[in-house]
């Protein structure tokens, strides 16, 4: 596949033109960073203790870069299984039946509750190296942008246009050159717009998970993460107040110097043969794709990925018998089911097995309990959050110049990690003295309310002009316009993005239902702050049990009234 | 240019192809098709949808393997895709992230010719179909036309022995896809396309007559060559040359021929399957209407030629041929020797208001399709008078795949709703005899 950036390196185009003016110091200086931050990340893990997270602004933009390439490694990671995983369901039957069940019940997951566990793992794994805690820091971001860009890329595998597919074979590319000259560009569009979903909910877990406590041990990895951390047990509130004025710059150069150029980029290869109304544009696209030296620098590249695409390598098959199958495919189908069957019922056992040594019934129903309450919570807050979100997207999405500038403030929003704001809730709680129990609850959904409001504001604009017109033309207002004209036609993109509220909320909830500030600790009674106190504990059986009762509810919720509703909308409300 | 001892590039013999049904069973989609193509001829599969002609084209160049017989390419049997043979799609198929360039060279690349040899031969491919000046194009930036000129170049770059063609102009308008059709058969005939022959599947009739040395017409159900017709007009073709007219009005005949009555035992005539899995093609109540009326007006009076009256309502074949085969199964038209001719029924149905139209029309679907009968029977015998949508696409999945069983209901359907024979709720996908109040 080529490259984002590939420009054919004629001679006549070695000489600079004025685009180099500004590339130039771009690029390298990129380089330069991604080297030094890469070199501090190996470490050994005494210069953790030796160099100790200080509060000291000067540190933040050193900070800020550790946290960016966390980010960065994840993504990457969170790609290349993309690839893999993906290609692999799509491509394999039986695979399918196991890979995408797993897939559904990974995204319902929550991701906060598992970091006691694997940063243990990679402290193992990388004995006396900060790559430890670090591998652990970026494992949880990867987990939580993997799995829905892996489902993005199964579902456009799945759907790659027939013809092409025929033209392909009539052309004898071989499987490897099918799959980077159509079906990864076929997915591409999908693909970054879910890792721009992603990154958007990683920035989240970066700063929840780059300062961990498991039982009497502490890692404090250097980042944005650490600082507000370490902010919040000194009571700095002004250093907070940094913090947040780092990460909105760090978000913006994200989106700017990495996500907008990929996203102008992907237009390419949407398939629709009409050409979009609002094409995506990139100034730094436009550069680099302009710029003589970018286009010198990378023909190495380009030459590199030309004769990699060309390769005819087979595909990666499962071993074929030489002799005809023994067994009808439907008994090997049956023997699988079975193995399946078999390998789940075992690990079941082990969790059950794990909890069942030193918890007992009683511990089940506190649980199931507390998971409850927390439900509550998501619910009422969705409701709360839609109530307000949903009138006002709608109110900004008709009107399409507030839109434009709107929907990237909304998008920004919804990135921002909102574990950074609280401190803030939490003087304020305590200034007043309010109820941790009702108070604390809206932290849950700072983050993830965006996600509804842009979806409806994407909704509004969407919606059909002529529809709006025959609305006005017959005199339709209030109420009556609102069940019978708007509500049905954003209905889908409302649910998409309280899917996505909804679980993020969930996520949240095991970092917002224990707050501290300084020695002070609110509390809120829920299944996340079980899950959270149990980690501080490192009391892994209850960790266990907590993660479990919470993804049931988590793919209950989902299974039982979100998909049901998404079903809905997509049979009776899809306008296009 | 070609004569009968001209090397034979391609030969199937007795080629099958059947798909398992749900409930048992094969629905056969091509019964035992032979097909020789000689070098230097154009050879037409002409037929309806559903003839199979277009599985037989990815039959032939290995895309698909046919459940049996064979087929050999230059007197080899062909396994998984041939090299020397190349296709030209219907939609196309070309990448939108390449270039018109990087689409033309996309054959070359993948046979790994080297990069100076690629560019040269793909500029000369597209030079020579006009393409000039269209090189860093992207394919949404150009038109249709333009993009058909892209899948021949992209196609006869690879210098196939044989082109195989999936109606290819019938995406595109008329004036578009006659430029196309000339353009081609000039290069054709001056030799200039580094190819030997031509395999073209279409349903449009002049486009069959105007085109090729041989058609073969297929008949539906399972597909099958209903009759060989050789074209010795001699190139340019005027569409206006009284042999060419005479020659359309005689495909027209072929295709509308009614079958064998041996296989009209096993198939109930040209709409074929029996009872309730009679397959019904998707045509609405307006269409049936309004060809009634057409023909029930001047200048037919009741009866015209087929092609006459495709032309005049500006019809493809294809559309027309279900529109017609249906008012001859709701006894509301007959079809003979090319010809159409209104019966006393459909006078009558011209003639009523609306809601007699709707009664004659229950009237006839009652009687004459049985899948429509069957339904109503169940609902009347239920106590309930209602029935769920899947019982009977399980029924009908026992005779055909579930994708025709929904088209035979979302017709049924359609035709029940129109006949107020009874009426069907989507949200809870369930037939019942009562109207909503």
């Amino acid at each position: 596949m080529r490259g984002p950036l590939v420009v054919s390196a004629r001679l006549s185009r070695v000489t600079p033109n004025r685009w180099d003016i500004v590339a130039v110091p771009l690029v390298l200086g990129v380089l330069a960073i991604i080297a030094v931050g890469a070199h501090q990340m190996a470490s050994p893990l005494e210069a953790l203790q030796k160099t100790p997270v200080s509060l000291d602004i000067a540190n933040l933009p050193g900070y800020a870069l550790r946290t960016t390439l966390r980010m960065l490694a994840a993504l990457v990671a969170s790609l290349l299984f993309t690839l893999v995983y993906g290609a692999l369901a799509a491509k394999s039957r039986r695979a399918e039946l196991i890979l995408i069940p797993i897939l559904d019940v990974l995204q319902s997951v929550p991701i906060l509750g598992f970091i006691s566990f694997t940063i243990v793992a990679f402290i193992r794994m990388f004995p006396g190296s900060t790559l430890g805690p670090e591998c652990a820091a970026i494992f949880a971001i990867f987990t939580s942008q993997a799995w829905n860009m892996a489902f993005s890329f199964y579902q456009s595998l799945r759907t790659v246009p027939k013809d092409l597919d025929e033209a392909c074979r009539g052309f004898h590319l071989s499987a490897w050159q099918r799959f980077w000259r159509l079906e990864v560009p076929y997915a591409m569009p999908g693909l970054i717009w879910n890792m721009m979903m992603s990154m958007s909910g990683g920035w989240f877990f970066v700063v929840a998970s780059e300062a961990i406590s498991v039982g009497n041990q502490t890692y404090n990895l250097p980042g944005i993460g650490s600082y507000v951390a370490l902010a919040i047990a000194q009571q700095d509130l002004a250093a907070v107040g940094w913090a947040v004025l780092t990460m909105l710059i760090v978000i913006i150069a994200y989106d700017q110097l990495l996500f907008r150029p990929l996203v102008a980029w992907a237009e390419k290869f949407r398939f629709e043969q009409t050409a979009a109304q609002i094409i995506p544009k990139s100034w730094v696209l436009n550069l680099l794709q302009r710029s003589r030296f970018v286009g010198l620098v990378l023909s190495p590249v380009d030459l590199l990925l030309r004769h990699a695409r060309r390769l005819r390598l087979p595909a990666p098959r499962l071993p074929v018998l030489p002799v005809k199958p023994w067994l009808p495919p439907i008994f090997v189908d049956r023997i699988w089911y079975v193995a399946v069957a078999a390998m789940s019922l075992y690990a079941a056992w082990r969790v059950f097995d794990f909890i069942r040594a030193s918890l007992g019934f009683w511990d089940l129903i506190q649980a199931l309990e507390l998971g409850l309450i927390t439900l509550v919570r998501v619910l009422v807050l969705i409701a709360l959050a839609s109530l307000i979100w949903v009138p006002v997207g709608v109110w900004i999405g008709l009107r399409p110049k507030l839109a434009e500038w709107a929907q990237p403030i909304a998008q920004f929003l919804a990135a921002f990690p909102a574990n950074l704001l609280f401190p803030a809730a939490v003087v304020i709680i305590v200034r007043f003295n309010l109820n941790a129990d009702i108070w604390l609850s809206p932290l849950m959904i700072l983050g993830t309310q965006w996600y509804i409001l842009f979806n409806v504001i994407a909704g509004a604009t969407a919606y059909p002009n002529d529809l709006k017109e025959v609305a006005a033309n017959f005199d339709m207002r209030g109420w009556k316009w609102w069940t019978k004209v708007i509500l049905p036609g954003i209905f889908p993109y409302y649910i998409t993005g309280a899917i996505t509220a909804s679980g993020g909320s969930w996520n949240a909830s095991i970092v917002t239902e224990i707050v501290a500030w300084g020695t002070t600790t609110l509390r809120a009674h829920g299944l996340g702050s079980y899950i959270a106190k149990a980690t501080i504990e490192g009391d892994y059986p209850r960790i266990m049990l907590g993660i479990a009762v919470m993804s049931v509810f988590v793919i209950l919720l989902n299974r039982g009234f979100w998909r049901r509703l998404y079903v809905l909308s997509e049979r009776r409300l899809r306008l296009d | 240019m070609m004569s009968t001892t001209s090397p034979l590039l391609l030969q199937a013999k007795s080629v099958c192809q059947a798909f398992p049904k749900p409930g048992g069973g094969e629905l056969v989609v091509l019964d035992k098709v032979d097909l020789s193509l000689r070098q230097g001829e154009i050879v037409s599969l002409l037929g309806r949808s559903g003839s199979g002609k277009s599985t037989l084209l990815r039959i032939v160049s290995g895309l698909i393997k046919p459940t049996s017989g064979a087929v050999e390419v230059n007197g080899r049997t062909v396994q998984g895709c041939v090299r020397g043979v190349a296709m030209v799609f219907q939609s196309f198929a070309l990448f939108p992230w390449l270039t018109v360039l990087e689409n033309v060279e996309f054959g070359l690349e993948a046979l790994g010719v080297p990069e100076a040899d690629m560019r040269h031969r793909a500029l000369a491919a597209i030079d020579l179909i006009g393409l000039d000046g269209y090189e860093s194009a992207y394919p949404k930036e150009i038109s249709g036309g333009m993009r058909q000129r892209v899948g021949f170049a992209r196609a006869i770059v690879v210098h196939p022995n044989i082109l195989l063609m999936d109606e290819p102009f019938s995406a595109l308008d008329v004036l578009t896809a006659e430029t196309l059709r000339t353009d081609f058969l000039e290069l054709w005939s001056e030799g200039k396309m580094p190819i030997k022959s031509v395999l073209m599947v279409t349903h449009n009739i002049e486009e069959a007559v105007l085109m090729s040395d041989r058609i073969l017409v297929f008949s539906s159900n399972p597909g099958r060559v209903a009759s060989e017709i050789r074209v010795d007009i001699p190139q340019p073709r005027s569409r206006l040359d009284p042999t060419f007219r005479s020659l359309v009005d005689r495909i027209y005949g072929v295709m509308t021929q009614k079958a064998p009555d041996r296989a009209r035992e096993t198939l109930g005539g040209h709409i074929s399957g029996v009872g309730v899995a009679m397959i019904m093609p998707r045509v609405s109540i307006n269409q049936l209407a309004g060809l009634m009326e057409a023909l029930a007006g001047p200048p037919y009076n009741g009866k015209a030629d087929l092609p006459a009256i495709a032309s005049l309502l500006q019809m493809d074949a294809d559309d027309l041929f279900p529109i017609a085969e249906i008012l001859q199964l709701l006894h509301f038209a007959d079809l003979a020797e090319g010809d159409i001719r209104l019966t006393d029924l459909g006078r009558r149905f011209v003639d009523a208001e609306v809601d007699a139209r709707k009664r004659l029309f229950a009237e006839c679907c009652l009687t004459h399709v049985p899948l429509i009968a069957h339904i109503k029977h169940v609902l009347d015998e239920r106590p309930s008078h209602r029935a769920p949508y899947s019982r009977f696409l399980e029924e009908l999945e026992d005779h055909a795949t579930e994708e025709l069983a929904r088209q035979n209901l979302r017709a049924a359907i359609g035709w029940g709703r129109y006949g107020e024979i009874f009426s069907y709720d989507d949200d809870a996908e369930t037939f019942s005899l009562e109207n909503p109040v």
